[in-house]
C-alpha cells in the first residue's frame, strides 16, 4: 500500500527513536543547566562589579553575558527540535496522555518565552540601560529558567509516577486533572534535584574553564574571579545535593522499587542489604562488587532491618536493563562525591585563609570537574530513564506501546546525529573564540562590531 | 463558542503570530539568500541582521507553544497529524535547528569561507523551512492526515497539489511580509535607498503572492474540494477582506507610506489563515473528526484557559517591551565600550 515500505511495524523503530530521543534530550539537559544557572552567575558578577567600580569582574559580567547568549541560542534550537520529536516518535504517549501530562509543557512555553525575551532585553541593553534596570531585567530571565526546569521536570516525574487521572474499562484516559498531575510524588524531589545539579554543571563547567588558564600562567584578577564565582555557588550546592539525593532515593524505593533495585544490583529481597558500588550484573546476581554492609537498608530505611525489594519480585518482563543503570547510578554517586571533597577542600581554605588552595593539583581538579559534572548530571539522567524502562508511563503504557509505527522514522536518528555533531562543533568554536577574543559579539546583540580588519567582505553570507 | 473552540481560538492566535513574526523572520532569510554577491548584498544583509537579531528567539517560540496547546488539548488529533506528517515537520525542524545555529553563529565567526557557509546554511534553510510547514498546512486542510497514529500515507500526504500550493504561498507570503517590514525598519535605520529597494521587492512579490493566491483556488477546487467550498463559501467574506487589505497595503507600499502598509500587510496575512481556519471549522481532521470530537477532558482543557490568560498577563508586556525597545534604537551602539576590555586576557 505505501509507496515505499522501509519498515513494516513499530518494533524496528523502537532503538532508533529511542536513541534519537536520547542523543536530543542528552544534549539539550547540558544547555538547559546552564540557561537556569548562568544568569545567576552573570548578574552577581555584574552586581559585584557595579557596587564595587571593578572593572575586571564588570568585564568578565559581559563576557559570560555573550557566553550565554551562545548557549541560550543552542539550547533553544535543541528544545526546538524536542517538542516535534514527542509527538513525532511517541504519539501512544502524546495522543494518549497528553490531556493529563501536556499542561506542564503549556507553562513550560511560556516560560520559556519569557526567558528568550528577557534574554534578548539583557544582552541588548549592556551600557543601554541604567545598571540598576540592566540587573533588574535579568530577573525575569532567571525566575523563569528555574520554573522552566520544574515545568519539564513535572512532566518526567508524572512518567516516573503517573498521577492526576484514572483509565476506564476499555484503558481510555478519563477524569484527567492536569494539576495534579503536575504535583505527583517525585515532582519535588525531582525538580530540587535538576536545579541543584544545574547549579553543580555550570558552577564546576565555567569554573574549569578558567582553571585551565590560571595553570597556562593566567593569574589576573579576572581569572581570579572567573574561578571564584562559579566555584562558591558549586560548593555551596553540592553538598546540599547529596542530601537531596537521599531524599529522592527514598522516593524511587517507595514508588518504583524496580529501578531501585537495578540501580543496587540488588536480586533478593532482603532486610540487612548492603550497599553495592561497581560491579556487574549477570545470572541474577552482582558480581565482583564492593559491599558495605547494611548500607542500603540503613540509606532507604534508616534501619539496618529495613528490607528493600530486590529483582526477583519484578515480573521478567518489567524489569529494567540492570547493568546500564547500576554503572551509570554509581558513575553519579562517585562523581557527585569526588566534586564534594573538591567543595570541603575549596570550602575549608576559603575559610580558614581566605584564599585559593595553592597547590596546582587543586587547579588541576578544579578543571576536571567541568566534564565530572557534565558527565554526572548525564549518568543521572540516564538511571532515571533506563530505570524506568520498560515503561514510558511507569506500570501503564510500555516505550514499545507509545513507539510511531511510520514507516521509515527511523532514518531519523542518523540525521539527528549528524546535525549534534555539527552543532557541538559550531558551538564549542564560537565559545573558544569568545575565550580569546571578548569583543566576539553574542547571538542576540544587534551591533556586531566588524570582527576584522577586512570590513569590505564582512557581512557575507 | 465551546472551550474546545475558545482553546483552539487561542492556539490559532500563536499561529497567526507566527505566521506574522515567524514567517516575516523566514522572508529575511530569503531575501538574505537573494541579497546578491558579498559586497553587494553586505548593507542588505546588515540591515536583515539587525531588524531580526533580538527578536528570532522570542518570535520562534509561538510555534512550540502552538505544538504544546495541540497536543494537551487536542491530544489524539496531534498525534494523528504529528505521525502522518512526520516527514515534512521533521525536516522543518531540521531547517529550524540549522537556521537558528548558522544566524546565531555566523556573526561570531570571522573566517569569510565559514562565514559563508553559515550564511548560506540560514538562508537556504529559510527557504525551505516555510516550505515543509506549508505543505504541511496543506496536508491537513485537504483532509489528508486520517485520525489514529500514522493511519495516513507518509508521502502522499505532503506531496499532492494542496502542499505544494501551500508550501509554495508560505515562501511567498513570508518573502512579502519580510519586505514591507524590512521597508519601514530601512527608513528607521536612516537609508531611504535600501527601503526602497525592499519596496521594489515588496511590490514583486505582492504580486507574485495574488496572482499564486487567487490562481491556487482553482488548485483547491479539484484536490480540496471541501476546502474549495469552505473558502469559497462561508469564509468568502474573510478571503475578501485579505485580497481588500493586500491591496491597501500596495497602494501604501505606492505611497511609501511603510507603516500603513505594515499593517495592512500582516491584516491580508491574518486573513487567508483565519479563512483557512473558517472554511474548515468545525472539522480539526477533515472529514472525520470535530473539534469537539477531538478535545479533551474538561478540566484540562479549563487549566489550559487559565493558564493561556494568566500567561499571556505576563507575556504581552514583555513582549511589547522587547518590540518596543529594539524598534525605538536599533543602530544606536552601547554608550561606552567597557573600559578594561583591553586589558582582560583570553582563557585560552
Amino acid at each position: 500500500m505505501e509507496p515505499f515500505q522501509l519498515v513494516a511495524d513499530a518494533a524496528e523503530n523502537l532503538y532508533p527513536a529511542r536513541m534519537q530521543m536520547a542523543l536530543s534530550l542528552g544534549w539539550h539537559i547540558i544547555f538547559s543547566c546552564f540557561g537556569i544557572a548562568f544568569p545567576v552567575f552573570t548578574v552577581f558578577a555584574e552586581w559585584r562589579g557595579h557596587r564595587r567600580g571593578n572593572a575586571a569582574l564588570t568585564d568578565l559580567a559581559h563576557t559570560w553575558a555573550k557566553a550565554m547568549g551562545v548557549l541560550f541560542a543552542a539550547g533553544a534550537v535543541s528544545g526546538t527540535l524536542l517538542s516535534f520529536e514527542m509527538g513525532i516518535l511517541w504519539p501512544g504517549l502524546m495522543g494518549r496522555f497528553g490531556e493529563v501530562y501536556g499542561f506542564p509543557f503549556v507553562l513550560e512555553g511560556y516560560a520559556f518565552f519569557i526567558e528568550a525575551i528577557f534574554v534578548g532585553i539583557y544582552l541588548f541593553g549592556w551600557n543601554r540601560m541604567s545598571p540598576r534596570a540592566h540587573m533588574l531585567s535579568a530577573l525575569p530571565m532567571i525566575i523563569s529558567g528555574a520554573a522552566g526546569a520544574f515545568f519539564v521536570v513535572a512532566a518526567n516525574a508524572w512518567m516516573n509516577n503517573p498521577t492526576g487521572f484514572r483509565l476506564d474499562a476499555e484503558g481510555r484516559v478519563a477524569d484527567a486533572e492536569p494539576w495534579a498531575a503536575m504535583f505527583s510524588p517525585s515532582t519535588w524531589p525531582q525538580t530540587v534535584h535538576m536545579l541543584l545539579a544545574a547549579y553543580m554543571v555550570t558552577g564546576f563547567t565555567i569554573a574549569s574553564v578558567y582553571a585551565i588558564g590560571m595553570l597556562r600562567g593566567r593569574r589576573d584578577r579576572r581569572h581570579h574571579y572567573g574561578l571564584l564565582i562559579p566555584l562558591t555557588f558549586a560548593a555551596i550546592f553540592t553538598p546540599v545535593q547529596i542530601g537531596v539525593g537521599d531524599w529522592i532515593a527514598n522516593v524511587v524505593a517507595e514508588q518504583q522499587p524496580a529501578k531501585l533495585a537495578a540501580m543496587e544490583g540488588l536480586y533478593e529481597t532482603e532486610d540487612r542489604v548492603p550497599l553495592s558500588l561497581g560491579g556487574l550484573y549477570y545470572d541474577d546476581e552482582l558480581h565482583y562488587a564492593i559491599e558495605i554492609p547494611f548500607g542500603l537498608s540503613l540509606l532507604i530505611h534508616h534501619d539496618i532491618n529495613g528490607v528493600v525489594v530486590g529483582m526477583e519480585d519484578i515480573p521478567v518482563d518489567e524489569r529494567p536493563p540492570v547493568n546500564v543503570v547500576h554503572i551509570a547510578y554509581n558513575v553519579m554517586v562517585g562523581v557527585g562525591s569526588a566534586l564534594l571533597l573538591l567543595a570541603f577542600l575549596f570550602g575549608w581554605t576559603w575559610w580558614r585563609r581566605r584564599r585559593l588552595p595553592k597547590s596546582s593539583w587543586f587547579l588541576r581538579a578544579v578543571a576536571v570537574s567541568g566534564v565530572g559534572a557534565i558527565v554526572a548530571l548525564e549518568a543521572g539522567w540516564i538511571t532515571t530513564e533506563v530505570g524506568r524502562q520498560p515503561w514510558i508511563v511507569y506500570g501503564i503504557l510500555r516505550t514499545a506501546d507509545a513507539v510511531s509505527p511510520a514507516p521509515g522514522l527511523f532514518l531519523g536518528f542518523y540525521a539527528v546525529v549528524a546535525i549534534y555533531l555539527a552543532l557541538t562543533a559550531l558551538t564549542v568554536f564560537v565559545l573558544r573564540r569568545l575565550a580569546h577574543h571578548h569583543d566576539t559579539p553574542a547571538p542576540q546583540e544587534v551591533d556586531a562590531a566588524p570582527p576584522d580588519e577586512h570590513t569590505g567582505e564582512l557581512a557575507v553570507r | 463558542m465551546t472551550l474546545a473552540e475558545l482553546v483552539l481560538g487561542v492556539m490559532f492566535v500563536g499561529l497567526i503570530a507566527y505566521g506574522l513574526f515567524g514567517g516575516a523572520d523566514f522572508g529575511a532569510g530569503i531575501w538574505d539568500l537573494l541579497a546578491g554577491g558579498t559586497r553587494r548584498g553586505a548593507r542588505q544583509r546588515d540591515l536583515i541582521e539587525h531588524s531580526i537579531g533580538p527578536v528570532w528567539e522570542a518570535n520562534h517560540v509561538w510555534l512550540i507553544f502552538v505544538l504544546v496547546v495541540l497536543w494537551t488539548a487536542f491530544s489524539g488529533a496531534f498525534a494523528a497529524v504529528v505521525t502522518t506528517l512526520y516527514i515534512p515537520l521533521t525536516l522543518a525542524a531540521f531547517g529550524m535547528i540549522a537556521r537558528g545555529a548558522a544566524f546565531a553563529f555566523r556573526k561570531s565567526i570571522t573566517t569569510l569561507p565559514m562565514r559563508r557557509f553559515l550564511g548560506a546554511g540560514f538562508a537556504l534553510s529559510s527557504l525551505v523551512t516555510p516550505y515543509f510547514l506549508g505543505a504541511v498546512v496543506g496536508g491537513v486542510a485537504s483532509g489528508r492526515v486520517p485520525p489514529g497514529i500514522a493511519e495516513g500515507d507518509v508521502i502522499r500526504s505532503w506531496i499532492n497539489p494542496t502542499s505544494v500550493l501551500g508550501g509554495v504561498m508560505a515562501i511567498l507570503v513570508c518573502a512579502y511580509l519580510a519586505a514591507v517590514f524590512l521597508c519601514g525598519d530601512a527608513r528607521r535605520e536612516g537609508a531611504e535607498d535600501l527601503a526602497g529597494e525592499f519596496r521594489v521587492r515588496a511590490l514583486g512579490t505582492a504580486a507574485v503572492t495574488g496572482i499564486a493566491g487567487l490562481g491556487g483556488l482553482f488548485v483547491l477546487r479539484s484536490d480540496a474540494p471541501s476546502l474549495w467550498d469552505g473558502l469559497t463559501g462561508r469564509a468568502a467574506p474573510v478571503i475578501a477582506l485579505s485580497v481588500v487589505s493586500g491591496v491597501v497595503a500596495v497602494v501604501c507600499l505606492a505611497l511609501k507610506r511603510y507603516a500603513g502598509a505594515r499593517v495592512a500587510s500582516s491584516l491580508a496575512v491574518t486573513a487567508i489563515l483565519v479563512g483557512w481556519a473558517v472554511a474548515q471549522y468545525p472539522y480539526i481532521l477533515v472529514p472525520d473528526l470535530t473539534i469537539e470530537e477531538a478535545a479533551t477532558g474538561r478540566a484540562t482543557l479549563q487549566a489550559m484557559l487559565l493558564a493561556l490568560a494568566v500567561g499571556a498577563v505576563i507575556l504581552v508586556p514583555a513582549l511589547v517591551y522587547l518590540y518596543v525597545l529594539f524598534q525605538r534604537s536599533p543602530t544606536g551602539s552601547p554608550r561606552q565600550a567597557v573600559p578594561s576590555e583591553a586589558t582582560g586576557t583570553g582563557i585560552h
